[in-house]
């Protein structure tokens, strides 16, 4: 097939291999010797928060991007999401980052989907959705939930601003090769169940450790049943699993997901390219360093009680208590109740909420506001209840509003705002006012994520409209609609 | 980048489980795209009180001789969340040189490498006592990157394990762009089969 030089492109490797190795042999420039690779690096993006201080620290070494082709750029993290931000950027804080930003990409060559741009939006929902991100493509970002693209198949991880600096600068990066996860998700999920329920039950179930440090494919009728936005969730997830990052195997539903977007490949390019993507699903009898399994037929929706993504429960489960741990475990679920200011044996469900929040990375595409909309449509939001939804990208805010989902939400009571990262995290910015509970659609529940003393509870976007209209704690299958 | 050979010193506790780089360093405290002055930061949302940001004396960092400890031993996990990498450099810029835990997130363990702070990997049981005997607040450890060994007062060694590469780059202070970049001719013949092999890859759009 046109290969050239001395070492197969495509290893012909006999041995049965994972879509990891598969990946990795197909990126490896050269073995380092002790396990590390030189690795090619085909997609690099950069954003705002964590772009400057990369490409300074480029510039004031004195070297430039090896490829700055291969180089995407995304304003979404410091900026403000009000409607207008625009016109009138109230945020002194986040200007240095958004103004730095632009004058470096500038400088190194680097194109940038800027706050005007209409492929503007958070930065691993972009990348897919324009087609940069591609099955069997490594791409990496100074972003641990970079992983996010694993959903589509592309072998993508969050890395550091420093080491940030040698991917721009030389289009590689130094790595071990990883440990291999395979995480068989069994059944089919039930109506009202989505990725996000069944990534939080794993969590739940292993710890937020329970990844340690591989990559991870998503495998089993429940992940082949989701659509490619709920795989594109469940990887997101991987990195609070301490995942290294997760990966499912790109099949038809994700070529014809690819396919028609601006930077995918088209016509007789597109055939070539998709019978490579379709040789990379692991071979039977690949070796896995670990195997986890969840049936998932059974499942409810998940909540998180906690601080970690960890302390996450079925929604008709009660809050634990710390006396069934022992030691050092029991010390973090106290500190965690604490925190959280609940009783142990107290049933989540019905736990009060002063704010609702649907979007990040994790939940803000298309189908998860499709899933909300359906369960706020002709209601209203619980009164005292300020609920918010952010859309992933500036394109799925157009798509959402040409399907008139913003009108379901606006009557509701719901604010309906610019794409960014947003509430995911408070960054002195947007905030919940004096919201103190939060029930969420993001990632991290962590102390003071969403704010100084806000407490976060993580679920689905239909869990979280369901708690909004309800004010308080709610299982999204009793609220009709969707 | 600093060389790191052997650290002897005051080991502080900070021994739970999952300790983010947003407890590290939270967003609000990262306003500006430089590298310095993030020391003051370190744990910020744990070290300061109130609005005046005044010293919580309950926090260990804030306790004498933890002050000035150039060793931390935390729990499980250290490091998970946000990739940043201002959490590496306020506790750089505190002054912490290693990091001893049952495991790290895999963003931040990256990020310690590439800034002079050594994590240690040691089995949780082992942490654990550690972290009660340094308690006392006179638990000087020393910690060998040449021999691999976390060595305490009583003669007591333990050994971890850092891949071979590693261990060089922060022995020597190496640069590792200059080190890749030497291998400039293996990266473009690498390129170059790929165009051909994938050139989907290489036809990006405007």
């Amino acid at each position: 097939m046109g290969v050239r030089g001395t070492k197969p492109h495509f290893a012909a490797n006999m041995a049965p291999r994972t879509i990891v190795d598969k990946i990795w042999d197909g990126h490896e420039i050269a073995d380092l010797g002790g396990g590390q690779s030189l690795l090619h690096v085909d997609r690099i993006f950069l954003h705002e928060r964590m772009g400057p201080a990369l490409l300074a620290g480029l510039a004031q070494a004195g070297r430039a991007p090896a490829h700055p082709g291969l180089v995407f750029g995304v304003i979404d993290h410091a900026v403000e999401t009000l409607p207008g931000r625009l016109e009138r950027s109230r945020q002194p804080g986040a200007n240095v980052f958004v103004t730095g930003f632009r004058a470096s990409t500038k400088a190194a060559g680097i194109r940038l989907f800027d706050l005007d741009d209409p492929r503007q939006g958070i930065v691993h929902v972009v990348s897919p959705e324009q087609g940069i991100a591609l099955p069997g493509c490594t791409l990496v970002c100074p972003d641990s939930h970079t992983g996010t693209v694993g959903g589509i198949g592309a072998l993508a991880w969050g890395i550091g601003s420093t080491e940030g600096e040698h991917a721009v600068a030389t289009q590689t990066l130094v790595r071990a090769r990883p440990k291999r996860m395979r995480v068989e998700l069994a059944g089919r999920l039930a109506p009202g169940v989505s990725a996000k329920d069944l990534v939080l039950a794993l969590i739940g179930r292993f710890g937020a450790a329970g990844g340690d440090g591989h990559a991870i494919e998503f495998a089993g009728e429940a992940v082949r049943s989701l659509p490619v936005e709920g795989r594109l969730t469940l990887c997101n997830m991987a990195v609070e699993f301490g995942a290294w990052t997760g990966i499912v195997a790109p099949d038809e539903a994700t070529l014809a997901w690819i396919a028609g977007r601006p930077y995918a490949p088209t016509g007789a390019m597109f055939e070539r390219a998709a019978s490579h993507w379709r040789s990379l699903a692991s071979d039977d009898g690949a070796r896995w360093d670990a195997t986890r399994s969840i049936d998932c037929a059974a499942l409810a929706p998940q909540v998180t009680w906690g601080t970690s993504p960890e302390h996450a429960l079925a929604i008709d489960g009660v809050v634990p208590d710390p006396a069934h741990a022992g030691g050092a475990a029991a010390e973090a679920l106290e500190r965690a109740l604490a925190y959280m200011d609940l009783v142990p044996g107290a049933p989540i469900a019905g736990t009060p909420i002063d704010a609702a929040f649907i979007g990040s990375c994790t939940n803000s595409r298309l189908t998860d506001l499709r899933a909300a909309a359906a369960i706020v449509r002709g209601r209203k939001v619980a009164a005292g209840v300020k609920a918010i939804v952010v859309p992933g990208s500036s394109q799925v805010k157009r798509e959402a509003e040409a399907e008139g989902l913003d009108r379901d939400f606006r009557e509701a009571g719901f604010e309906w705002r610019e794409s960014g990262c947003s509430l995911c995290f408070f960054a002195g910015i947007d905030s919940f006012g004096s919201a103190r509970r939060v029930i969420t659609s993001t990632n991290r529940n962590f102390e003071g994520r969403q704010g100084p003393g806000v407490r976060s509870h993580l679920a689905s976007p239909a869990t979280v409209a369901a708690s909004a209209l309800a004010g308080c704690i709610a299982d999204p299958r009793r609220a009709g609609g969707g | 980048m600093e060389p790191f050979l052997r650290i002897e010193g005051i080991a502080a506790p900070l021994h739970r489980p999952n300790i983010d780089t947003d407890a590290i360093i939270p967003s609000r405290e990262i306003t500006s795209p430089e590298r310095e002055g993030y020391g003051e930061k370190l744990f910020a949302p744990w070290r300061y009180l109130g609005p005046d940001r005044r010293e919580n004396p309950d926090f260990v960092l804030n306790r004498a001789p933890f002050r000035a400890a150039p060793i931390l031993i935390a729990g499980d996990n250290f490091g998970c969340g946000s990739s940043r990498e201002m959490a590496v450099w306020a506790l750089r810029q505190f002054g912490i040189r290693v990091v001893v835990a049952p495991s790290f997130g895999a963003i931040f363990r990256s990020n310690c490498l590439r800034n002079g702070i050594l994590p240690v990997v040691l089995p949780a049981a082992t942490v654990a006592a550690l972290a009660g005997r340094a308690e006392a607040g006179d638990l000087v450890l020393a910690v060998d990157l040449g021999r691999c060994l976390v060595t305490t007062p009583d003669g007591s060694a333990h050994e971890f394990a850092v891949e071979a590469r590693e261990r060089e780059m922060m022995l020597e202070g190496l640069d590792d762009i200059d080190l890749t970049l030497s291998r400039a001719g293996e990266i473009e013949a690498f390129q170059a089969r790929d165009r051909v092999a994938r050139p989907w890859i290489w036809s990006v759009a405007p």
